[in-house]
C-alpha cells in the first residue's frame, strides 16, 4: 500500500506520536505489511520540485498511490481563498491539493482530530480561518470533501481522531486497510476505527475503584477519580487510552489529568473551563451518556456511603496514605 | 538576477519556503516565507485562564511540553504560585526529555539524510553514510526509532503521554512518582545512554561533555566510529563548519538551573533584559504598527498587505535580530567548545550541530541527578488561586531556543495572550529598518541554482526550524 501523506493547519504531533511506534521501528513495521511512504512531508527525502512533482502525478492521476493520509485542519479562509496555507512552492491553497488528490485515493485518512472535525483551529471565535475536517465541521457533516464524498474503496473518510492519535491506532488502521480492507461497520458514526473507538477511555482507568465508590479527587494531582470535580469526560469518549498504553505506561489518567475527550469533534470547546466539571445543585452534568441520571444519583449517594477508608483518603493525596489491609492467617485477634 | 523559490522546505516540522535571489550561482538576498498561518494567539483570547494548558500544545507537537511549561510559568506568575521542589524536579525532566528527543530526531531523520544525496556520489564518505543514513531506509532509522520510543517511555511515567500533557501545572505536576518508578526512571536514562555511548558518540558522554575545543573536537572524531564522527567527517569536507553563519549574535532565556540566561555579541556576554523584546510585523501579513513589547503585541490579519511576505512576525531584541537555539544556550552558558566554534568560524552549520549533540551529553547525566533527587512522598503540586486581572511573563528553553508567552487576565478571562517561539526568531522577515532575520543573513552568499550542491538545505537545517511554532 502506498500512502502519501500532507500537512496542513495541524501541529505536527500526530506524527511525532506515530514515530513513538512500539516496540518495533515504525518504519520497519509498516515496511513488513507493505506500506510504504510515497511521500512524507517530515521524513522523505525529496524536497522543492522533486516533491511537487510526486504530488501534481498522483493529483493528475500519473502517479498510482492507495491511502491518502492528511494530517491537520483544512483552513479555507480568507474569504474562501485557502491563503491561511498555500503549499509551498506551488502557490496552491493546500485545500485545493487534498481535494484534487483525495479523487485518486482508494482509502482517505484523517490523521488527528484536526483534520477529521476541525481542530482548534475552527474554534477560534468566528471561526476567521474557515477551518474545518476533511469531511467534518465539528459534529456536522460536509467539511472539506463533502458528506457524499466515497474514495475509491467506497468508504467515507476513515477518522483516526484524537488529539494526538495514539501510535497504535494508525498503524493497526493502515495496517488492517492493506492486509484486509476496511468495510463500513469497521467505523463507527463519525468515521473512526471501530478497532479503538469501540471502547471509553473509562475501560481500564486505573482510577475505576475510586470512580465506583465516588472517592473524587478535589484539586489537581490528587490520586481520587477525576469525573466529580476535575472535569474528566473518560465515561463519555470514545478511545482504548487506558487499555493501550501511551509511552510505554501512560496514559492522561495515569498522568493524573482528566481525559478531556480528544476523540471526539468538538472537544475544544466544551462550555466550561476544561479542569472543571459543570455540576447543576451539585451534580455534575454530562454523566455517562448510557446511565439514567436518578439511578446515578442514587448509586452515587449509596456508594459514598459505603467507601472504605482507604479509597476515601487516598483519592485526595497525591500517593497512598493507607495501604491495602493484609489478611493474617488464623482470623482475627 | 533570478529568483529561485524553493519549497515545500520538508524534513523540518511544518511548512517552509525560502525565496533566493541569485547571481553567478551565489546568493544575494533571501526571504523566508512561512505559508501557513494558525492564529493560536486568538483562540485563546477569552477563555478561562486554566484552559490555555490544554490548548497551547497543540502549538506544537514537537515541543508540546515547552509550550505547557511557559504557560504553566506565565499563570503561575500570574497566580503568585511556587512550584513544588518535586514539582520543578518533574518539570525539568519532562522538558529535558523533550528536548533531547527532539535533538535526536532532528539528527538522524532531519538533518543526516541530505548527506545521502546523490549530488554528493564521489565523495570517500558517501557509501557509508548512504547505508546509515538514507531517509527512511538507511539503518540507523532503525535504531534510533526504538531508542527515541524507549527514551520518551519516560513520558508516560512522568506526564501520562506526549505530546500533550495536562500534567505541567502552575505548581508543579499532577503525576507523583513512585519509589518503584523512581527506579524504572533510572533504567530508562541508563538505557538511552548506552544508545547515546554505542551508536551516536562512541564513547562516554563525559569524554564529550569534556572536549573544549575545535581542535580536541576533531582530535577525538578522528579515526573513531559512530555517528558524530560520520558528521564531523562530511561537514569538514564539505567546508560546513564556516558555512551558515548570521550575526553571531545569541539569546537564551536560561534552562534548568543548569544554563543560565544570558546574551552574548561580539564576543561579549551580557544580562538579559525581558524588557528589550519587541515584535515587528513589517514584513508579515498582519496589521502594521510600531513594534510592540509582546505584553501589549497584537496579531491581526491583513492577508492582502503589499509587500508583506510571511505569516511570522520579526521579534528583535534592543532592536536587532538575535539567534537562538541549543549553539546559542551553550555559548551564552560559556561552554568552551561552542565558545571556541563560534569565535574562530561564527554560528556555522557544524557549530549548530555540534551544540545539540553536545547538549546530548551534558544534560543527561544531569537527568540522572534530578531523578535521583525526587523525594516520593513530598507533594508534587503546589495549589493557588487564580486572581481576576493579573498578567503572567513565561520564558523557557525549548530544543530549537528561546520561547516566551505573554499573558494577561481580565475579570477572569484571557484577555490577550502573545507567543515568541524560537523559530519566530530564527526565521523573522525583515523588520522595518529592513534588517533581514538570521537565516536570512546566513543564506547570504550560498551557491545555490542549478547545479548547486544542497548547501541551503544544510544551513536551513541546522537551525531545525519549526514553522509551526512560528506561526502559532
Ligand atoms: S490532532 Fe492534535 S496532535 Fe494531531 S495535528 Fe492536530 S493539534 Fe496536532
Ligand atoms: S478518572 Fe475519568 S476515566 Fe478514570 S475512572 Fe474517573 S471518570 Fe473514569
Amino acid at each position: 500500500m502506498k500512502v502519501l501523506w500532507l500537512q496542513s493547519g495541524g501541529c505536527g504531533g500526530c506524527t511525532q506520536s506515530m514515530l513513538c511506534s512500539e516496540p518495533r521501528s515504525l518504519f520497519d513495521e509498516l515496511r513488513d505489511a507493505g506500506i510504504e511512504f510515497l511521500w512524507h512531508p517530515a521524513l522523505s527525502v525529496e524536497s522543492g520540485e522533486e516533491a511537487l512533482a510526486i504530488l501534481e502525478d498522483c493529483a493528475e492521476g500519473r502517479l498510482a498511490f492507495d491511502a491518502l493520509c492528511i494530517e491537520g485542519a483544512m483552513l479555507r479562509g480568507p474569504n474562501g481563498t485557502g491563503k491561511f496555507h498555500l503549499m509551498a512552492g506551488s502557490g496552491r491553497p493546500l485545500t485545493e491539493w487534498v481535494a484534487r488528490l483525495a479523487r485518486h485515493a482508494k482509502w482517505v485518512f484523517a490523521i488527528g482530530s484536526c483534520t477529521a472535525y476541525g481542530g482548534f483551529s475552527a474554534n477560534t471565535p468566528g471561526n476567521p480561518l474557515e477551518a474545518c475536517g476533511l469531511q467534518f465541521d465539528e459534529q456536522t457533516p460536509g467539511g472539506l470533501l463533502g458528506a457524499g464524498f466515497q474514495s475509491a474503496a467506497a468508504l467515507p473518510v476513515i477518522n483516526i481522531a484524537g488529539c494526538p492519535t495514539h501510535p497504535g491506532w494508525v498503524v493497526d488502521t493502515l495496517e488492517k486497510a492493506a492486509l484486509e480492507g476496511l468495510r463500513p461497520e469497521d467505523l463507527d458514526e463519525y468515521g473512526r476505527p471501530l478497532l479503538y473507538a469501540g471502547e471509553l477511555v473509562h475501560h481500564g482507568c486505573a482510577r475505576n475503584e475510586f470512580y465506583e465508590f465516588k472517592a473524587s479527587a478535589m484539586k489537581q494531582s490528587d490520586l481520587g477519580c477525576l469525573m466529580e470535580n476535575l472535569g474528566c469526560k473518560g465515561t463519555q469518549a470514545h478511545a482504548d487510552c487506558n487499555l493501550r498504553p501511551w509511552n510505554g505506561s501512560g496514559s492522561c489518567l495515569r498522568g493524573g489529568f482528566a481525559c478531556i475527550a480528544c476523540t471526539e469533534p468538538g472537544f475544544e470547546s466544551p462550555g466550561h473551563a476544561f479542569q472543571e466539571t459543570p455540576k447543576l445543585a451539585g451534580i455534575p452534568i454530562g454523566l455517562p451518556t448510557d446511565m439514567p441520571k436518578a439511578w446515578f444519583v442514587a448509586l452515587a449517594a449509596l456508594s459514598k456511603s459505603a467507601t472504605p477508608k482507604r479509597v476515601r483518603n487516598n483519592a485526595v493525596e497525591d500517593h497512598p496514605v493507607v495501604m491495602p489491609a493484609v489478611r493474617k492467617k488464623g482470623g482475627s485477634k | 538576477m533570478t529568483r529561485i523559490v524553493v519549497g515545500p522546505f520538508n524534513r523540518v516540522e511544518g511548512d517552509l519556503e525560502v525565496s533566493l535571489d541569485v547571481e553567478a550561482g551565489r546568493i544575494q538576498s533571501a526571504q523566508v516565507n512561512s505559508p501557513l498561518f494558525r492564529g493560536f494567539e486568538q483562540i485563546m483570547v477569552g477563555r478561562a485562564p486554566l484552559d490555555a494548558l490544554a490548548i497551547v500544545p497543540r502549538i506544537c507537537g514537537i515541543c508540546s511540553v515547552a509550550q505547557s511549561a511557559a504557560a504553566a510559568s506565565a499563570l503561575a506568575e500570574a497566580m503568585g504560585v511556587v512550584p513544588t521542589v518535586n514539582g520543578k524536579i518533574s518539570r525539568n525532566l519532562i522538558c529535558a526529555t523533550e528536548n533531547l528527543a527532539d535533538h535526536l530526531t532532528h539528527f538522524y531523520l532531519f538533518f543526516m539524510p541530505d548527506f545521502a544525496r546523490p549530488a554528493y556520489a564521489d565523495r570517500s564518505w558517501h557509501g557509508a553514510v548512504s547505508k546509515r543514513f538514507t531517509a527512511v531506509r538507511g539503518d540507523a532509522a532503525a535504531e534510533v526509532l526504538p531508542a527515541r520510543a524507549g527514551f520518551l517511555r519516560l513520558m508516560g511515567f512522568l506526564a501520562g503521554r506526549w505530546p500533550h500533557t495536562l500534567a505541567i501545572q502552575p505548581g508543579g505536576s499532577t503525576r507523583a512518582i513512585t519509589v518503584g518508578e523512581r527506579i524504572r526512571l533510572l533504567a530508562l536514562l541508563r538505557e538511552f545512554r548506552g544508545f547515546l555511548e554505542k551508536r551516536l558518540f562512541g564513547d562516554s558522554l563525559a569524554a564529550v561533555a569534556q572536549l573544549a575545543s575545535k581542535d580536541q573536537l576533531l582530535a577525538w572524531a578522528d579515526g573513531r566510529p559512530g555517528d558524530f564522527s560520520a558528521f564531523l567527517h562530511a561537514a569538514s569536507d564539505l567546508g560546513l563548519d564556516k558555512l551558515g553563519c548570521a550575526y553571531d549574535a545569541f539569546l537564551s532565556y536560561g534552562a534548568y538551573d543548569l544554563f543560565p540566561a544570558g546574551t552574548w555579541q561580539a564576543g561579549q556576554a551580557a544580562t538579559f533584559d525581558p524588557v528589550a523584546i519587541d515584535e515587528d510585523t513589517t514584513s508579515a501579513w498582519l496589521a502594521a504598527g510600531q513594534p510592540r513589547h509582546p505584553a501589549q503585541g497584537e496579531t491581526i490579519v491583513d492577508a492582502n498587505k503589499p509587500d508583506a511576505y510571511t505569516w511570522c512576525k520579526a521579534p528583535r531584541y534592543a532592536g536587532q535580530p538575535y539567534e537562538v537555539g541549543a549553539l546559542a544556550r551553550q555559548v551564552v552558558a560559556g561552554h568552551p567548545l561552542a565558545r571556541d566554534l563560534v569565535q574562530r568560524e561564527g554560528a556555522s552549520v557544524m557549530a549548530r550541530v555540534v551544540a545539540r549533540l553536545l547538549e546530548l551529553a551534558l544534560v543527561l547525566p544531569a537527568m540522572e541527578g534530578w531523578v535521583n533527587a525526587l523525594q516520593p512522598g513530598e507533594p508534587f503540586c503546589a495549589h493557588g488561586e487564580m486572581p481576576d486581572d493579573a498578567t503572567g511573563t513565561g520564558l523557557v528553553e525549548a530544543a530549537r531556543g528561546s520561547l516566551g508567552h505573554w499573558l494577561s487576565i481580565k475579570r477572569g478571562h484571557i484577555e490577550r495572550y502573545q507567543i515568541i517561539a524560537p523559530t519566530t526568531w530564527n526565521f523573522s522577515p525583515r523588520d522595518a529598518s529592513n534588517q533581514p532575520g538570521p537565516l536570512e543573513q546566513a543564506l547570504v552568499g550560498l551557491p545555490a541554482g542549478e547545479g548547486a550542491p544542497p548547501t541551503v538545505q544544510h544551513v536551513v537545517r541546522s537551525f531545525d526550524p519549526c514553522m509551526v511554532c512560528t506561526v502559532h
